[in-house]
């Protein structure tokens, strides 16, 4: 106790009020003060400063990279887009082509059958047509032939001599009007 | 504190905490420029941190930087930044030194924030030293890069005339207490700080107000660690003024 009040009057002594105005330590800081600033501007500069800035650099350079390489996969997708819209495009068209062509087809084939069908019709129509025509005729002669069968018949029953030639004038004339 | 004395009392040693003392030996053995002190210690300590911030916390060169490389890229961005915005492109060669500096400063306010160590920028011998180093580094370059020139920075050629010679002079004086208020400041603000915090201490004897002291050493604590950056900073940054009126002296 005896000595750590003798060691604080003597330190009180040698700075007395501000120790910061106590000259005798001035060369002591100075001198420790530039080997610490020595020091820490060696570190700084040949070792510190030169791989931080190399670190930022580099960190700028790998951003810049990446920037670059997004930008460039961006362009990639859409150019991929734009190929599937290309490929979506076409495939829509060329399924119209195939709808337009077999629509056509299926038409022709239409137009071709019902053609046929319209003639042949046609032709069995003609050929009814000339049946029944032949049909109406051979009634008509089977209609004078019996009307003049009939006529005879009457003309003797009546007592006349049936003149041949006169019944089947007259019957003509009979079914003509 | 060793030298807490029991006589009774309140006894307030505030500046105790600022004596330079050699690590080996009692308190009032002479103190000899090559002499091992405290202040070699926490000198040494901060080179220390220093070397411990911005090369160890920076060798895994990591792109994506830990927490020690971000404080680290920070620091430099920062000082960078400010050397490039205040002095221009051309004195981002004098970049390392400022960056000296700075860390120096800011390493040292900080660990004399940590309880029993020693605040080596609280000495005006240190911050002398710090002030009319860049006073007189900026004077030669000034000289150096402008010749006569240089003078034309006490020559405010946007004055009228008359009044040109009376500003001369102010200019001149303003001048030469840069680099003494530049000191001052440093180690002022320091020194006041901690002296306050001991303060503060001391009064946490009495039981009466040692809630309110206590509170009271939190609160200026809190204020010290600003103002252990901002004085720093405050330094880089004037220094960086400086720098740029010996670059180009023309107003």
């Amino acid at each position: 106790m005896a000595s750590e009040t003798h060691s604080a009057a003597e330190g009180a002594a040698s700075a007395p009020g501000m120790p910061q105005l106590d000259v005798t330590t001035f060369g002591n800081q100075i001198f420790w003060l530039l080997v610490a600033l020595v020091a820490i501007y060696f570190v700084l500069s040949r070792i510190a400063l030169p791989r931080i800035a190399a670190i930022l650099a580099e960190r700028q350079g790998t951003i810049t990279n990446d920037i670059a390489a997004a930008e460039d996969l961006k362009a990639k997708a859409r150019a991929a887009e734009e190929a599937y819209e290309q490929a979506l495009a076409d495939a829509r068209a060329e399924a119209q082509k195939i709808a337009a062509d077999t629509r056509a087809k299926i038409q022709q084939d239409l137009d071709a059958a019902l053609a046929k069908a319209d003639a042949e019709i046609a032709a069995k129509a003609a050929e009814s047509e000339a049946a029944i025509a032949e049909i109406r005729a051979g009634a008509l002669d089977a209609v004078k032939a019996v009307a003049k069968d009939t006529a005879a018949e009457i003309v003797q029953v009546m007592g006349g001599k049936a003149d041949d030639k006169a019944v089947a004038t007259a019957v003509d004339a009979q079914v003509k009007g | 504190m060793a030298d807490k004395e029991s006589s009774g009392g309140l006894e307030f040693h505030p500046m105790d905490q600022f004596i330079v003392k050699p690590l080996f030996g009692e308190v009032g053995d002479p103190v000899a420029w090559y002499t091992i002190t405290n202040v070699t210690l926490w000198l040494a300590i901060s080179v220390l941190a220093v070397i411990a911030l911005m090369v160890l916390a920076t060798s895994k060169r990591a792109i994506v930087p830990g927490n020690g490389q971000s404080i680290a890229e920070m620091a430099y961005g920062f000082v960078y930044k400010m050397v490039e915005d205040v002095t221009g492109k051309d004195g981002l060669k004098y970049f390392p030194y400022i960056m000296t500096l700075f860390m120096f400063i800011v390493m040292a306010n900080f660990l004399g924030l940590l309880p029993m160590s020693f605040t080596t920028t609280s000495h005006i011998a240190v911050t002398a030293i710090l002030g009319f180093g860049v006073f007189i580094a900026v004077t030669i370059l000034g000289f150096v890069k402008n010749g006569a020139g240089f003078l034309s920075l006490f020559w405010v050629s946007s004055a009228p005339l008359p009044l040109r010679p009376i500003l001369a002079i102010i200019e001149l004086i303003s001048y030469f207490v840069r680099p003494v208020s530049h000191s001052i400041r440093l180690a002022g603000n320091m020194m006041a700080g901690h002296a306050v915090l001991k303060v503060f201490a001391g009064f946490a004897q009495v039981t009466a107000i040692a809630p309110i002291a206590i509170f009271g050493v939190v609160a200026i604590y809190g204020l010290e660690v600003l103002v252990a950056f901002i004085q720093a900073y405050v330094f880089t940054i004037l220094t960086c003024v400086y720098l740029k009126d010996a670059l180009h002296p023309h107003h």
